[in-house]
């Protein structure tokens, strides 16, 4: 007998925060959640306590990704429980406030669910991170946003790698959801890249307030592209990048890598290929964020995983 | 004058070619770097008729990834800014561009060099675009028709910013001819291969002009399509935080020749764009 005919019973979702300008420079989270600030009509659910939140206010009045250091990689438990003081990096400040404010991390008061909006400049499209294969309810919920938003694509990056995983500002919550959405430079806001990750929340609540409701959602299956491998730009002695990611490359993220094909382009032109065991599936190609991390792309593999089905407790 | 005039010009020994004026416009920074590598393995060659220096405008700021670092420099090259009081606090970037005013320049003087080519990217699909304060700088004109011969398949504009010598602002006014190379789209602190390549190809076909240009070629005259700035157009603002409260439209947001016409339709009556014949032919003068 299979265990996907158990329905599993999860607590409601009561409380939701929605992040923006976790990096200070990706607009259409700040933009949004400004505008929700002002007037939350749009975001107000029956059952649900929804919150939008500016994570990183000094980056975001900048107009930068961060101030000292990246917001997105502080919630380790070393800052967490550092004792707080005005020496403390500001977003390691930060990190401590919310997850004061919205934790704290692991802990039964933890906020339910946490959206966090990010941009890139590579040409992701719409796209959900997952930080565990085996949370149901981001797995249902994710899910039901493909399918509402279909034909239209939304695609769920799976980061679950022992290494390359790093601690988020969503991570506080119980249910921790990614959202990235590009192509977008840097400080600039593009309506339609805007208006999509406004029509993914939309869905994402309507899915909260039903599933509060008491509706149950039946076993499912989700595609996932799960991190595999970062790979750098090739560079010189002295750490200083000689070639760019290949024309062929550029823009195709989500797309078959196959070992020999293009991947960088030295600066006089000569091209390097992908020398991998498989065929993978790049993602985040180019982002500009990545240069001083140390990537020019990761690599993914498609994995189906099996979501049991779901109901309020 | 007529097209076919045959105008003589002074030669053009001296080119500057600069990139990173803004740190975070990559083509630049990286295509500097690698002229930079190429330069010194070619000291050793024959002498040129064209002698090119290699330019890192603003290393700080690129060292950091951003535009600037206290102040946009390509806004510090006024007569104003580069003769002022100096002083120990003044922000970097006045002090670059002092420095490079003497590099360079002087502006306005008989020592500055003969053409500069400010390398820049933009965010927005422009293309490839030149941006003169001069619509009759038939050196400029000319390297442009070359590039939109020799480069058919990139789309190329001419740019013309109507403001006079004297209240000229940017790095490409201190040499006695200039403009600034701005190709788009690229998002901030990213360099894409294509629009590297491609400005790469527009440094290369530049100079080749140049050298044919001091080697006594003649260049038929001919027309050129000019867009002249005619105003900036702000985001609508909030009046008491004056953060933006609308985006570009989608439909304005691809399509470049639609931007120019669109920004002209809301302010002026005519259009904007004009034809401009080259009103010579060009070689260098017989000096």
């Amino acid at each position: 007998m299979s265990s996907y005919n158990n329905t599993a019973r999860l607590t409601e979702a009561r409380r939701v925060a929605i992040f923006g300008g976790t990096h200070g420079n990706e607009m259409s989270g700040v933009t949004l959640v400004n505008l929700w600030m002002k007037n939350s009509d749009e975001i107000q659910r029956k059952g649900v306590e929804a919150k939008p939140f500016i994570t990183n206010p000094k980056a975001v009045e900048k107009c930068t990704r961060y101030v000292d250091t990246d917001l997105n990689r502080a919630f380790t438990p070393e800052n967490l429980s550092a004792p707080a003081g005005d020496e403390l990096p500001y977003e390691v400040q930060r990190a401590q406030e919310i997850n004061k404010e919205f934790g704290p991390k692991g802990s039964p008061e933890a906020y339910d669910v946490i959206f966090d909006l990010h941009n890139t400049t590579s040409n992701m499209g719409c796209t959900l991170i997952l930080e565990s294969s085996k949370d149901l309810f981001n797995l249902q919920m994710m899910n039901y946003i493909k399918k509402a938003i279909a034909p239209a694509s939304c695609l769920v990056l799976l980061n679950e790698h022992p290494l390359l995983k790093y601690s988020t500002s969503r991570s506080v919550a119980k249910h921790p959801v990614g959202l990235e959405v590009g192509p977008q430079p840097q400080g600039v806001l593009r309506s339609n890249i805007f208006e999509a990750m406004r029509v993914i929340l939309k869905h994402a609540l309507d899915f909260i307030e039903l599933f509060n409701e008491g509706m149950e959602f039946p076993s499912c299956t989700v595609e996932v592209f799960r991190v595999s491998e970062r790979i750098d730009y090739p560079r010189d002695a002295n750490g200083n990048i000689i070639a760019m990611v290949h024309p062929n490359l550029q823009d195709c993220d989500w797309e078959p890598l196959n070992p020999g094909d293009p991947m960088f382009q030295t600066f006089d032109g000569k091209t390097i290929h992908y020398q991998g065991s498989g065929t993978v599936y790049p993602t985040f190609i180019n982002e500009a964020a990545y240069y001083e991390k140390q990537q020019a792309f990761v690599t993914t593999r498609r994995e189906t995983l099996v979501a049991s089905a779901i109901r309020k407790a | 004058m007529e097209v076919d005039e045959l105008m003589c010009l002074p030669r053009l020994p001296r080119v500057a070619v600069c990139g990173g004026t803004h740190g975070n416009e990559l083509s630049g920074v990286y295509l500097v770097r690698e002229l930079l590598k190429v330069e010194k393995k070619a000291v050793e060659e024959e002498e040129e008729p064209v002698s090119v220096m290699i330019v890192l405008s603003n290393p700080r700021a690129t060292q950091q990834c951003h535009r600037y670092v206290d102040t946009d420099l390509n806004r510090c090259f006024t007569h104003a800014t580069l003769n002022g009081p100096i002083s120990d606090t003044d922000p970097y970037e006045i002090i670059r561009s002092r420095e490079l005013n003497a590099l360079l320049g002087p502006k306005g003087s008989r020592q500055a060099v003969d053409l500069v080519c400010d390398l820049h990217n933009t965010t927005a699909n422009m293309g490839m675009c030149f941006i003169t304060y001069s619509d009759c700088d038939w050196i400029c004109l000319h390297i442009f028709r070359h590039l939109q011969k020799e480069i058919p398949d990139i789309p190329m504009r001419f740019i013309h910013f109507d403001v006079s010598n004297k209240e000229s602002y940017s790095l490409d006014s201190v040499g006695k001819h200039g403009f600034a190379m701005e190709i788009g789209p690229q998002p901030h602190g990213v360099v894409r291969s294509n629009i590297y390549t491609a400005m790469k190809g527009g440094v290369q076909h530049m100079l080749d002009w140049v050298r044919l240009f001091n080697s006594g070629a003649i260049f038929r005259g001919g027309f050129v399509d000019v867009f002249t700035m005619v105003k900036h157009i702000d985001y609508p603002r909030d009046s008491v935080t004056h953060n933006i409260t609308a985006a570009i439209h989608p439909h304005l947001q691809v399509r470049p020749e639609m931007y120019f016409y669109l920004q002209c339709l809301k302010t002026e009556p005519s259009l904007t764009q004009e034809t401009l014949k080259i009103n010579c032919n060009l070689t260098t003068s017989c000096i």
